[in-house]
């Protein structure tokens, strides 16, 4: 493969595109709802019509509405038609979509009419996207590698290979101000220059698809809906610091998005974009993909390590860093999938017209998962610093049920409860972070005022209590604890005591866990507790055992009173 | 994972390394394998691998999805395999989730129960079968028909709440609309 292949690749593929597209989602959301039957309708509905030559039916990924699946949209070229170009957020779009609406639905073409539900691609959730992990999403079809080669796929990775030293590509990342996307937030091109200049034979670069925040289907989604862009930034991540060997570690309950996976470095291999020499430079990279097996801990990068080593997923100190001993202690890059999609992109169209992008201190877009108890659920990737509100009450539509909005969950279990009142702040690292929270890894859950907050808290202990490996005693047996003292409250035999005994927990585990799962897990307590404190006073009862508070420091700090030392349940 | 002590094989062969007395279960372990397909097939996939250790997860999988679940023979043949301590193959099968060695009912019902299933009343829909099925999630009926589990979180939250009913992602779910599900596969019927 040189770049004339790759060029001829993608003027043919151009080329053979036909009057009009039929995209139709195939992401698993809509697959769930049988877009599969749909979309095979459609192929025959075409059959039937005679329009073979004239229109493709192309499964494509996300279309990011998931609420209204199956979605399907029609592209025409403007040679005859009444619709606009592809990708332009202008064709005519249509909801839940059944197979025996598809007959009709081609009879558009030819002016006929349908009763199937309109979309609205006009509606803020589409028009207020910003578009760079996302923008393949729903128009390429993320089966064939072709298609992704037309939308100038892989052209970054040639630049970088011919035209770029690996020390001008770390430069190129720390430029474009990139922070990992997994929630942590740590800028990308430092963690390339660390890894680069660390010295070894061996390399490795991981992808980590382990996405087990509960709320959370970005990384789903852009696996699902255009693999390439990950495998893509992977090499180059891979060339910046001298790796050959590449790892994605997907979750077992995305079986879509290992297929698709699979099936795209298969075609990246026969088309020696992977594997020896690509590009017919020195350069060499394989990629496996492992598979997880359903441990939420395995999402912390030593413990993912472990896995896919094959051993138990238990997370080690760090220092030393993967950076510099990772897996099979050798110097390793693990990033998360957004974070790998925004590498071709950034290498296509420079470094300073991604950093123009998001704010000060946190650059680009962000794809949120939107959930839970909003109109609108389903992807959306907005540029960094727009404001909860403008994503949740504008894009998302609001609470369904004329309900009111009452707190916005981020960052899964390991994130906070943003409060209504609060909508106002920008979405980035730092500001949520500020706000008790993490940006975590985008899963956005919306909660209205039925939803009870102790409850919400108890409902990610209990998550964590379980996902807890028990590798150290804070998290093992903390967690343990703080679920059942939540248990206690929620049952009204709680005192004001057990509150303050929840209270110092949540600050013993949080400084004395060993991984970043323990020393989140009460993040969701702790943010609660600072905006909803009302809800869990409201279900103290008396401490009857509490006696009169007196100067002695052994009383008033709870010297252990004799219900103190039963274990809570 | 808790299996009679007196049936557990991998609990005896544990004991008697310890005890320094070598088990000799291998030839009845191979002989169980010579009879049936399903470990050609595993020993192929290993085989794939090179029958490199650090595969044994995807390994695993594999037995899983030929088996159903990793009975003891099965978990002590692929140690053998890939040249591992039983200990470790036993520990991996036990530290992760997917991982059951306990045999699944003909049908399963997995009850998503993450956080937007949840506040979408994913508890209800649990709630709803339980108590029509009478069993608790992670459990199977007495008559092996159904096993009712949770999942963490499949993913699906766009279209919450989610339950998948033998490998098929459901979308919108209601209790009725679930208990209606499982009811055909439940001998009892009613």
């Amino acid at each position: 493969m040189v770049i004339d292949d790759l060029i001829a690749i993608a003027e043919q593929e151009r080329a053979a595109r036909k009057k009009y597209v039929i995209r139709c989602c195939l992401a698993a959301g809509c697959m769930s709802s049988n877009s599969k039957g749909v979309k095979e309708a459609l192929d025959v509905a075409v059959k039937e019509a005679g329009l073979e030559n004239d229109v493709e039916v192309r499964g494509v990924g996300c279309m990011k509405l998931c609420c209204q699946g199956p979605l399907v949209q029609i592209d025409g070229d403007g040679q005859g038609a009444t619709v606009r170009i592809e990708g332009n957020p202008q064709g005519p779009l249509y909801q839940r979509v059944t197979p025996e609406d598809a007959a009709s639905l081609v009879a558009t073409l030819k002016g006929g009419k349908t009763n199937v539900q309109r979309g609205d691609p006009a509606q803020p959730f589409f028009t207020n996207q910003v578009s760079i992990v996302l923008a393949n999403s729903g128009i390429v079809d993320p089966e064939r590698i072709e298609s992704y080669i037309a939308a100038d796929g892989y052209q970054a990775l040639h630049d970088v290979l011919r035209e770029m030293t690996p020390k001008d590509v770390v430069e190129a990342m720390i430029k474009s101000g990139l922070r990992g996307r997994g929630g942590a937030g740590y800028p990308t091109g430092l963690k390339w220059a660390t890894v680069a200049k660390t010295p070894g034979n061996q390399k490795y670069v991981i992808c980590n698809a382990d996405e087990g925040d509960p709320g959370a289907f970005m990384d789903r989604s852009v696996l699902e809906s255009d693999p390439h862009s990950v495998l893509e930034g992977m090499a180059i991540g891979a060339y910046a610091v001298g790796a050959n060997q590449g790892f994605i570690y997907v979750r077992a309950e995305y079986p879509l998005a290992i297929s698709r996976l699979q099936n795209a470095i298969k075609q990246a291999k026969q088309k020696e974009l992977l594997g020896s020499g690509v590009f017919e430079s020195p350069f060499n990279f394989n990629i496996d993909v492992r598979i997880g097996a359903g441990a939420f801990v395995c999402g912390e990068e030593t413990a993912l390590m472990s896995s896919v080593e094959g051993k138990r997923g238990s997370p080690r100190p760090r220092p030393p860093f993967p950076a510099e001993r990772g897996l099979w202690s050798s110097p390793t890059l693990i990033n998360n999938v957004e974070t790998f999609a925004n590498v071709p992109p950034i290498f296509r169209k420079g470094p300073e017209w991604f950093a123009g992008i998001g704010t000060e201190k946190s650059k680009g877009t962000k794809v949120f998962a939107l959930a839970g108890r909003i109109t609108n659920t389903g992807l959306l990737e907005v540029p960094m610093g727009t404001t909860l509100r403008e994503i949740v009450e504008k894009m998302g539509g609001g609470a369904p049920d004329g309900r009111k909005i009452k707190a916005v969950q981020t960052g899964g279990p390991s994130g906070g409860c943003i409060p209504a009142e609060a909508l106002d702040t920008p979405v980035d690292y730092d500001s949520l972070v500020k706000l008790g929270s993490i940006m975590g890894s985008g899963g956005m859950i919306v909660m209205d005022d039925t939803s009870r907050m102790v409850d919400v808290a108890r409902f990610f202990m209990e998550f964590c209590m379980d996902e807890s490996c028990g590798k150290c005693i804070p998290c093992r047996a903390g967690t343990v604890q703080m679920y059942h003292l939540l248990n206690k409250i929620l049952e009204g035999k709680a005192t004001p005591r057990d509150l303050e005994q929840l209270e110092s927990l949540c600050d013993l585990v949080k400084n004395t866990s060993l991984c970043g799962l323990g020393q989140t897990a009460p993040n969701p307590v702790l943010s609660t507790l600072r905006f909803f404190r009302k809800e869990y006073t409201d279900l103290l009862k008396e401490d009857v055992y509490a006696g009169p508070k007196t100067d002695d420091p052994g009383q008033t700090n709870g010297g252990p009173k004799p219900e103190a030392l039963l274990p809570v349940t | 994972m808790y299996v009679s002590a007196s049936k557990n094989s991998l609990q005896a062969i544990m004991i008697a390394t310890l005890s320094n007395k070598k088990p000799n279960r291998l030839p009845q372990i191979l002989e169980h394998a010579s009879g049936d397909k399903r470990f050609k097939i595993l020993e192929a996939h290993m085989k794939k691998y090179q029958f490199k250790q650090d595969a044994l997860i995807e390994v695993l999988h594999k037995a899983q999805e030929l088996f159903g679940y990793l009975e003891d023979d099965l978990l002590l043949f692929v140690a053998y395999r890939l040249k591992l301590p039983a200990s470790r193959v036993y520990g991996v099968a036990t530290f992760y989730h997917f991982f059951t060695l306990k045999p699944k009912g003909l049908h399963t019902c997995v009850v998503c129960m993450g956080t937007a299933c949840y506040v979408r009343g994913a508890d209800k829909l649990l709630a709803a079968v339980e108590q029509h099925a009478k069993i608790k999630a992670g459990e199977t009926t007495p008559d092996n028909q159904l096993s009712l589990l949770t999942a963490r979180c499949i993913g699906a939250c766009g279209i919450a709440p989610a339950v998948v009913y033998d490998g098929a992602v459901t979308p919108r779910q209601t209790p009725e609309a679930t208990v209606e599900h499982v009811k055909g596969w439940l001998t009892h019927g009613n």
